[in-house]
């Protein structure tokens, strides 16, 4: 069966966006041509620097015919309703309709029509200048007197079916069976007769290693014989692998070298200048673990002089990189940090919340209020909180912003202060994710806290907060390491008299309820990740509880309870109750009555049974729920299983007397109170 | 198509100006002479800025000084200037084959395509003072970035129909790369065995001692705030008459003197959002007039 062969070749394609538009393209082909009813064999999608790629195997030549029927009116409906169903379906007279009969209309009459398959060369055709012109890049652009959106200009399009090329014409350009290689080494033109055709040509003459994965395999096998045979630990980066194999047709790899006297520079500073600026991989002395004056650069040629030019010229760009990195350093370290803090009064923090300065003021105040509950040195947390975001207005932040934090614990040491001053620096932004690590020296987990919950209760004060998929200020990140940082930390607080606090200093008198939901929000998927259920917690929130630890322990608590028997035959007795009580709350009858217990006595021994059993847990749960004993309220509601489901079997709630009927809804009301010291159980799905 | 082979190397800075005016001008690109007035980069030239606008084809190219006040480091930092070259063209629309354009132009100055590693990386360009964008890369040979390359897609905040493609080449560290220099006042200006050698620094190091001292010094504020307000009101009133070439001119100047008050670093960070703002709109409105006239005149 035929082959498909298409190749999109333009001008070069941003690393990052290759590997999508290489799956998007093989999708796009593979839904539309199953559109058509067309299915083939292997499919096989390549993407590089100039081109994506997609091949098909073994397609059918042509589509099968498809029959289509139109089910018409009435065999007897009227005239007018009978030319309507011909127009409509193309008949000239109703005998060529067929009749069938309809279990619901009875005889009807149906149009059947069958649609002829059409070669796969002619969908084709049409197909893939419709998947070009449709096609979504995260920027694209237009080029000449175009309207065509790409990536970037398309210069030729190889489309082969069955060996021939298929025809159709993407604005000017005509699809053909030409493809070109690497521009320096084996530019081409190539004609191509069938995909092996294509592979072969490209990867021999045309010196172009199509396949993203062979390419990424080949950087890293490459990078590690490199430093193998000099003496050299790779220092490995996956980002860095994945955007150099989209920036060579034909990778090179050379080693370089740098002037070992920048070494003296923080590892950090070094990396981040191989990496960002220049794209090279950085190498370690695997004997010290310390970075070596050598760096590996991914070149996409293979030059007559064995790249001795390339890496001198890359070598000179790094010295000049690293020796900007050099004066950064140097001046910032001569000021010193201190020098740095009057400085943040010049950078805006956020429109309506001031300037850094301002930030870090209100910072300096919360982290002080924050200090007796971590257990931190109040003047260590005091200076911290002041320091933490002087290394904004460095230099070397300035030139490199991913190393906010980083450099102010160097400037911190270099200035003498004391280690966890210079460590709560480098940690106040952590986590930065569901998956970095949460700051756990107190001084550190002090201004961390204090700086994210500054930030969320300021954009809460101007009424700046998240919604939808719309995050810009990483509100969510914030809330998440709130969160993590209480819960990880065991941090034992009230966040809503903390936040209402906080807002006070900013000239708001906050209502918090909605912020404290934004935390509930976060804490949901930590919860699920331990396999706890959403409704469970919002069990617990319901109740206005706003000390994180507590609400972890109680949903832990419930989550063992709910999940025994005990607990689920509860939870259906609590509905049940809870349903009687709700329906009698719509005629008007209002909760809290005392229970008459001299009535109860009159009644039978279920009504009694639960009763006692209600008092009993009541004078459990009162203390258990302040001393935190959650298991041992769980047990107490347990107790109370057995009792409600006999008050169910037993008695009815609606009796006759009217007096014993308001007495028994006090006592489902009392039952009701009593478990929801514990939870909201009507948040609880069961 | 074969690759062509590099040319030997020029034999001074201004021997790689002039090779790169012959190149373009061979490809039938007007050779135009700097701009008259202070610009920070090239691109502000009205011959890039204004002529992509409209429905008229164009080719350009030029060298045009850049100042930048606040990069001037007095002389004393072998690769940062408050004053340097670029080479600008532009090529309204941009041919099909612009890329081997450019790639050629390269081999003419010397850059041997079969030792040296040419790469295009993502580098989308942006100029909000002027409203416009387009998407590129910047050009690297052997690591370090040697031109912009951009394809406009809008400038003065309206759509650019055809597309211009266009080129920048910084002229100085292109040469330290040529003649494998580490220190830009070591390029040749001339060439060395000229009657009169002359270095980069012979010609310009002085320029950056006075220029770097009048920046950061001597620069009177409160003048510099009078000429921006003149500026403001004079480009203002001139788009009003409908005359946006002078219109623009004016915003030029409101740009420059601008970045003089932005080296003193005296303003506040509102303060100085305003002025870029108030810049925006005079760069854009002269834009805007001059786009509508170009379309009437076809039209």
């Amino acid at each position: 069966m035929p082959d498909l062969l298409l190749e999109l070749l333009s001008e070069e394609i941003p690393a990052r966006m290759q590997a999508r538009a290489e799956a998007d393209l093989l999708r796009a082909v593979i839904d539309g041509l199953g559109a058509e009813g067309l299915a083939g064999g292997a499919t096989l999608s390549q993407s590089g620097p100039r081109r994506l790629c997609v091949m098909v195997e073994g397609l059918p030549a042509r589509s099968d015919d498809k029959v289509e029927e139109r089910k018409g009116p009435k065999v007897g409906a009227p005239d007018q309703a009978i030319q309507g169903f011909l127009r409509g379906a193309g008949l000239t007279d109703i005998s060529q309709a067929d009749i069938r009969f309809d279990s619901k209309k009875g005889d009807v009459y149906v149009a059947t029509r069958t649609l002829p398959g059409r070669e796969t060369q002619a969908i084709l055709a049409e197909l893939v200048p419709d998947i070009v012109r449709k096609f979504h890049w995260p920027k694209s652009m237009r080029t000449g007197h175009g309207t065509l959106r790409w990536v970037r200009p398309l210069q030729r399009v190889l489309c082969l079916f069955d060996g021939a090329v298929v025809p159709f014409n993407i604005e000017g350009i005509a699809s053909g069976d030409q493809t070109e290689g690497h521009r320096v080494h084996g530019r081409g033109p190539y004609r191509v007769r069938s995909a092996d055709d294509y592979v072969a040509q490209l990867s021999g003459p045309g010196h172009v290693m199509l396949n993203r994965a062979d390419r990424l395999g080949f950087i890293q096998d490459r990078a590690q014989a490199i430093c193998a045979a000099s003496g050299l630990e790779l220092v490995e980066d996956q980002g860095l692998l994945e955007e150099v194999a989209g920036l060579a047709e034909w990778p090179q790899l050379i080693l370089g070298n740098m002037d070992p006297a920048f070494l003296d520079l923080p590892d950090e500073v070094v990396r981040l200048s191989m990496r960002v600026h220049q794209k090279y991989f950085a190498t370690r002395d695997p004997s010290t673990g310390q970075l070596a004056p050598h760096f590996i650069v991914v070149a996409n040629l293979a030059a007559k002089d064995g790249g001795a030019q390339i890496a001198a010229g890359n070598a000179r760009v790094l010295s000049a990189r690293l020796e900007d990195a050099r004066f950064f350093w140097e001046n910032d370290r001569r000021g010193g940090l201190e020098a740095m803090v009057p400085k943040l009064t010049r950078i805006d923090f956020k429109q309506g919340l001031g300037t850094v300065a301002d930030k870090v003021a209100r910072t300096v105040a919360l982290a002080q209020v924050l200090a007796p509950v971590t257990g931190a040195d109040l003047q260590q947390v005091e200076r911290a909180a002041r320091l933490c975001k002087a290394d904004l207005v460095s230099e070397m932040v300035y030139e490199f912003p991913e190393l906010q934090g980083v450099m102010g614990r160097y400037y911190a040491l270099a200035s003498g202060e004391p280690a966890a001053i210079a460590e709560a620096i480098a940690d106040h932004y952590r986590p930065q994710g569901p998956s970095d690590t949460v700051p756990s020296a107190p001084v550190a987990m002090t201004v961390a806290l204090a700086d994210k919950l500054d930030t969320l209760v300021g954009f809460w004060a101007i009424g700046e907060t998240p919604t939808g998929s719309k995050d810009p200020f990483a509100l969510r990140r914030a809330a998440l390491g709130v969160v993590r940082i209480i819960l990880e930390n065991g941090l034992r607080l009230g966040l809503r008299d903390i936040c209402d606090q906080h807002a006070r200093t900013l000239g708001q008198s906050g209502d918090h309820d909605d912020l404290l939901a934004f935390f509930a929000d976060r804490l949901k998927p930590h919860l699920r990740d331990k396999g706890q259920r959403h409704d469970l917690l919002d069990a617990v929130f319901a109740l206005g509880e706003d000390d994180l630890v507590l609400i972890v322990k109680r949903v832990d608590a419930l989550t063992t309870f709910v999940d025994s028997e005990d607990g689920a035959n509860l939870l259906a007795g609590f509905k049940r109750a809870a349903n009687i009580l709700k329906a009698e709350e719509k005629r008007g009858w209002t909760a809290g009555a005392d229970v008459d217990a001299a009535l109860i006595a009159q009644g039978p021994a279920a009504e009694q049974a639960l009763y006692d059993a209600v008092c009993h847990a009541e004078s459990i749960l009162s203390l258990a729920v302040v001393d935190e004993a959650f298991e041992t309220a769980m047990a107490a509601l347990s107790g109370l299983r057995g009792a409600v489901d006999a008050f169910f079997d037993a008695v009815i709630v609606n009796d006759e007397d009217p007096a014993v009927r308001a007495n028994r809804l006090a006592l489902l009301d009392r039952m009701r109170a009593a478990m929801h010291t514990v939870a909201d159980f009507d948040q609880i799905a069961g | 198509m074969t690759m062509p082979v590099a040319r030997d190397k020029p034999a001074s800075f201004q021997d790689l100006i002039l090779r790169l005016q012959a190149y373009w001008a061979a490809q039938g690109c007007a050779i135009l002479q700097p701009y008259d007035m202070e610009v920070g980069a090239g691109t502000l030239h009205p011959a890039t800025v204004l002529r992509a606008l409209g429905p008229r084809d164009w080719r350009a190219a030029y060298v045009q000084p850049s100042r930048r006040p606040a990069d001037a480091r007095y002389g004393e930092n072998p690769n940062r200037l408050g004053h340097y070259y670029q080479f600008q063209v532009i090529l309204k629309p941009n041919p099909q084959d612009l890329q081997d354009l450019y790639l050629n132009s390269l081999y003419e100055i010397g850059i041997d395509p079969g030792l040296h590693d040419i790469r295009f990386v993502e580098d989308d360009w942006e100029n909000p003072t002027v409203g416009a964008w387009g998407l590129g890369w910047e050009v690297w040979c052997d690591g370090m970035e040697v031109s912009q390359y951009t394809y406009f897609q809008q400038v003065g905040g309206l759509d650019v129909l055809p597309v211009s493609g266009e080129l920048t080449y910084g002229l100085e560290r292109l040469a330290m790369y040529v003649f494998g220099v580490e220190n830009v006042y070591d390029l040749p200006f001339n060439a060395p065995d000229s009657a009169v050698p002359l270095t980069y620094g012979d010609v310009f190091l002085e320029n950056e001692r006075q220029q770097s001292a009048f920046n950061f010094e001597y620069s009177d504020v409160d003048m510099l705030q009078r000429w921006f307000q003149d500026c403001e009101t004079q480009s203002t009133a001139l788009r009003m008459a409908e005359k946006p070439l002078p219109a623009y001119d004016f915003a030029l100047k409101a740009s420059h003197v601008f970045n003089l008050i932005d080296a003193r670093g005296v303003i506040s960070p509102t303060e100085r959002q305003s002025f870029i703002a108030r810049v925006r709109d005079l760069a854009r409105g002269a834009a805007e007039v001059w786009a509508s006239q170009q379309a009437a005149d076809v039209g």
